[in-house]
């Protein structure tokens, strides 16, 4: 992609996180950072791509480390995130 | 490898990065959350999947066995993790994510393809390499510090801004030099990232155990900004856009704690808060009396009051004393008796830390009420009780213009009719200080673990039934 849509798309996502983030409760502000640290473990898919098109070993070797570091993020970063949330329960009034 | 047209690639990616924003917000209420984290997980499966199916080619079985060795990992971290160490797990997680970010962009430059040697892309890589490193050791510091293997006390190197400094020099000037087609050369890459490295060290190293939620969030929107550092590297929308709602996340968080404490963040990433204040309170030795009581006493006080409201701290969740607070604060509902839970934002490690706590003790949300919503009613509140908090409840912040802490915003639960402290000891805060509400009258002093104190009140509180 060009490089200005690539800006254009940062700057709207900066504020869309903005906008949203600032409205959630302070109950849920630990979930909201497990959470979004899963989701800053899409570089997952970055991995992927160079790990697709390595040309030696030790190449590939460092990209499947990516790989692992960035899955060990998103699969632990999702899970503990909904243990955590399967534990939030209003009152029984 | 299927061959998928670069727009139909976009499009998907689109789709993925606007369930992730959906995702996000349903995450402002507890009971749309736990759909909205799935919702998440759905859109980086679907990342992953398009991924997938787009670019690999002969290397599939490497993925397949990266993916399956970190689900294993993820999926044991995630089980077997008690919600007192979350702060730690966070701290790890960053880590992973940090350094995943680094890797991506360093490929880049290590084993280049002829489309990406403009300078934008290699300032990218810079970029990326540089505040993924910088994740990475930050973050492990950090969980050293939380698992207090290292220790939590503010660490001052004498001449340590001179060398962040100095260090930040050598980062900008080799990035330029690695930017610049004439001078370029792949070991400067190498050279910035052991410098980024040894920052990370450095930056967390003075910061002390309480001031860990501020690290904690900050490092975590580090992780969103290396993740989107990537994205700029592939030119990858969906990369740009999760990390950036990431990196303004962990912004936010930071913003929210720094107030709390009254702080600026400069002022909490300079470091050796309360090390000071703390070597020269500790000469000046406290001779004032304080009242202290038994936990049958405390009971005593407790089941004849009409309101009560807990006021939790890290100490709690040191002693584990949770489940225990919850069987405490049903009995005392069974005999009509009004109960709360007063948070403050910086309770505990991490932003939102007691409240998991408490959720995980199956006290219900709507009984945890934050800063502004518990403030005023500590006046017609009968008993605070106060376990394992202490510089968030004292009140010179709001009159000692000398203190360290005057001015970060309290918990005012000097206004209860009575209050009970739960504490180990008369030792000061993180802030070094000594709090006055221990002094009041009004207050009396329970000291011992919370979670012994708080089963001799439980046993009490049932005796007198």
């Amino acid at each position: 992609m060009e490089l200005v849509s690539l800006i254009i798309i940062f700057v709207l996502a900066l504020f869309i996180g903005y906008e949203i983030i600032t409205k959630v409760p302070p109950t849920l502000h630990t979930p909201l950072m497990s959470g979004s640290n899963a989701i800053s473990g899409v570089v997952i898919v970055g991995a992927i791509i160079i790990s697709s098109n390595t040309h030696s070993l030790l190449a590939s070797i460092f990209s499947v480390v990516g790989v692992i570091l960035a899955t060990i993020n998103v699969v632990g970063g999702f899970l503990v995130t909904d243990r955590m949330l399967g534990m939030f329960k209003k009152s029984k009034k | 490898m299927i061959d998928i047209s670069s727009n139909v690639e976009n499009i998907l990616y689109l789709i993925s990065a606007a369930l992730f924003i959906i995702g996000i917000k349903r995450l402002t209420s507890p009971v749309t959350a736990r759909a909205g984290n799935r919702l998440s997980s759905v859109a980086m499966l679907l990342a992953i999947v398009i991924t997938i199916i787009k670019y690999t080619d002969t290397n599939i079985e490497w993925i397949i066995v990266g993916l399956i060795i970190g689900s294993f990992i993820g999926i044991i971290l995630s089980k077997y993790v008690q919600m007192t160490a979350m702060p730690q797990l966070v701290a790890i997680f960053n880590a992973f994510g940090g350094a995943a970010s680094a890797i991506v962009a360093m490929y880049a430059v290590m084993y280049p393809s002829e489309s990406n040697s403009t300078t934008f892309t290699l300032a990218s890589v810079a970029f990326a390499s540089i505040v993924g490193s910088i994740t990475l050791t930050g973050s492990f510091i950090a969980f050293g510090k939380l698992q207090e293997i290292i220790s939590t006390k503010p660490m001052l190197l004498p001449i340590r801004n001179f060398i962040n400094i100095a260090l930040f020099i050598s980062i900008l000037v080799f990035s330029v030099l690695l930017c610049i087609p004439e001078t370029y050369d792949v070991s400067y890459l190498y050279i910035i990232v052991g410098l980024s490295l040894i920052v990370g060290i450095l930056i967390v190293i003075p910061i002390g155990g309480a001031d860990m939620p501020v690290v904690v969030a900050l490092l975590n929107s580090y992780s969103g900004i290396a993740g989107a550092g990537a994205g700029f590297v592939l030119g990858n929308p969906v990369l740009i856009i999760a990390g950036s709602l990431v990196g303004a996340s962990g912004l936010i968080l930071t913003r929210i704690m720094t107030k709390a404490m009254n702080r600026s963040l400069l002022n909490v990433m300079l470091g050796g808060f309360g090390a000071e204040a703390g070597s020269s309170g500790s000469s000046d030795e406290e001779t004032r009396p304080v009242t202290s009581l038994t936990s049958e006493d405390a009971a005593m006080i407790l089941a004849y009051a009409e309101s009560v409201i807990f006021v939790p701290g890290y100490g709690l969740a040191v002693a584990q004393a949770q489940h225990q607070i919850n069987e405490l604060s049903g009995l005392l509902k069974d005999k009509g008796i009004s109960v709360k839970y007063a948070i403050h934002p910086v309770a505990g490690r991490m932003p939102g830390h007691m409240n998991v706590l408490l959720a995980e003790a199956n006290v219900p949300y709507d009984e945890l009420k934050d800063l502004d919503e518990i403030n005023s009613e500590f006046e017609r509140t009968d008993v605070a009780v106060v376990v394992g908090a202490n510089d968030v409840t004292n009140p010179s912040a709001r009159t000692d213009t000398s203190s360290p802490i005057y001015g970060m915003p309290i918990l005012n639960v000097d206004k209860a009719k009575s209050v009970i402290v739960l504490k180990r000891s008369m030792a000061s805060g993180f802030s070094g200080v000594q709090n006055e509400l221990f002094f009041l009258d009004k207050t009396n002093m329970l000291f011992g673990d919370a979670k012994d104190s708080v089963e001799g009140m439980i046993k009490e509180v049932r005796e007198l039934d």
